[in-house]
């Protein structure tokens, strides 16, 4: 174990793309989840 | 007679320590009740790897058993994976499905992983401290699975930090929270709208999730393919026996031998050392920053929002469901009595359990 300081600075690009990556996973899946519900509402409507 | 006390000689001061740290697990769990099906069998397992010379564990040519059980078990995933199937058997998403929106909570809340991420870089490699960072999913299998295929060095005290720091919730979020907020943003109310979900979306979204996970993330489909695996048994709506097992009987007997089994890696030579104090104190740091996370996020929201979110309930974004969720409303009914916030902090509790499981194979996208 030894101490860099600058290895925090180094790895932020870690953090902006893996934040960035799961924001649009969960949106994806919040649009995905609306669609199923939208389809879930249309069906009923239709029976 | 010297048979009798000749072992007595063997013992040495950092056994000692770490019978007081298994004793202390074991008051946790029984005095204040935190997490205690994990925490008592740590505590025993720590006290039991650590009496001299003991059979528990493999020395030389001699097996133990909790040295086989951790290579049986832990080491290829098993255990971790199998206890999904019932966490995922346990959940309802129902909270989640009526009201989508709160998913992006869980994602917000992941920050104190890729953050911990950073930190941990400046004193480990890498993928140690990737598998550090991973602590910050409040949530056990996913710890034990990142860290075992980034082969880290540091395993032992990565799920000894997941485990205990998932007990002391309730003791690390609150001030945080209270810290981060005003007790007027701690008094919005959200009222509950019920909202019918169709049983083909209950039963079409944990394969959706899968797929989805499984194409972003391919080294952590596991994970969420077991986690949904449970979940679809639960929704299907025709393995109610099976859905019992998985969430009762299954889950029991997992969590009985991964206490127990997380113990063995728990030896005083290994785990009295100044690299395990840096862990557990960059464990407590992405929980806390996981909070902050959440709660910014949502704060950050409604500046842009006419109807107001509780900043609190992004607090509930870390994975340890469900006693996450359960401060957040908590917390809610302290400020106003009439606030009731479980059935939202609940829905981004377990989107923050889905969140962890992403965020841990994007790690493991990183750097496999």
């Amino acid at each position: 174990m030894n101490f860099n300081p600058m290895a925090f600075v180094d790895n932020l690009k870690y953090m902006g793309i893996g934040m960035l990556s799961i924001l649009i996973v969960m949106g994806v899946l919040i649009l995905i989840t609306v669609l199923l519900n939208r389809l879930g509402k249309k069906s009923k409507k239709d029976e | 007679m010297e048979i009798l006390y000749e072992n007595l000689l063997n013992v040495t001061w950092q056994q000692i320590v770490m019978w007081a740290i298994g004793g202390i697990l074991i008051y946790l769990a029984i005095k204040k009740e935190m997490e205690p099906t994990l925490l008592l069998p740590i505590g025993f397992g720590a006290i039991l790897v650590n009496l001299p010379l003991s059979g528990a564990i493999t020395h030389g040519e001699e097996e133990g058993a909790l040295t086989t059980l951790f290579e049986a078990g832990i080491a290829n995933e098993l255990f971790p994976l199998i206890l999904f199937i019932g966490i995922g058997a346990m959940i309802d998403f129902g909270p989640l499905l009526s009201n989508p929106k709160l998913m992006i909570f869980g994602a917000a809340a992941q920050f104190g992983i890729f953050f911990t991420l950073c930190a941990a870089s400046m004193f480990f490699d890498l993928k140690d401290a990737a598998s550090i960072a991973i602590i910050g999913a409040a949530d056990g299998p996913t710890s034990i699975v990142v860290a075992n295929k980034l082969n880290s060095n540091y395993l032992g005290a990565i799920m000894v930090a997941a485990y205990s720091y998932m007990a002391l919730v309730p003791i690390i979020q609150p001030p945080v929270i209270k810290l981060l907020t005003t007790k007027k943003e701690r008094m919005i109310r959200m009222p509950y709208e019920q909202k019918e979900v169709k049983k083909s979306t209950r039963i079409l979204f944990p394969i959706v999730i899968t797929v989805i996970a499984g194409l972003v993330a391919p080294a952590s489909v596991s994970l969420v393919g077991f986690l949904m695996f449970g979940n679809l048994i639960r929704e299907c709506g025709v393995l109610n026996s099976l859905s019992e097992t998985a969430q009762k009987v299954l889950a029991n007997l997992v969590t009985i031998f991964l206490g127990i089994t997380i113990a063995s890696q728990m030896q005083a030579e290994n785990f009295l050392a100044l690299d395990t104090l840096l862990i557990l104190g960059l464990g407590l740091f992405a929980f806390i920053f996981d909070t902050v996370g959440g709660v910014v996020f949502a704060k950050i929201l409604n500046l842009f929002l006419k109807k107001k979110v509780n900043p609190m309930i992004g607090a509930a974004g870390i994975s340890a469901f469900p006693m996450s969720g359960r401060i957040v409303h908590k917390m809610g009914l302290e400020e106003d009595p009439q606030n009731f916030l479980l059935m939202h902090s609940i829905g981004v509790n377990v989107s923050g359990q889905i969140a962890s499981v992403i965020a841990g194979g994007l790690i493991l996208n990183f750097f496999m």
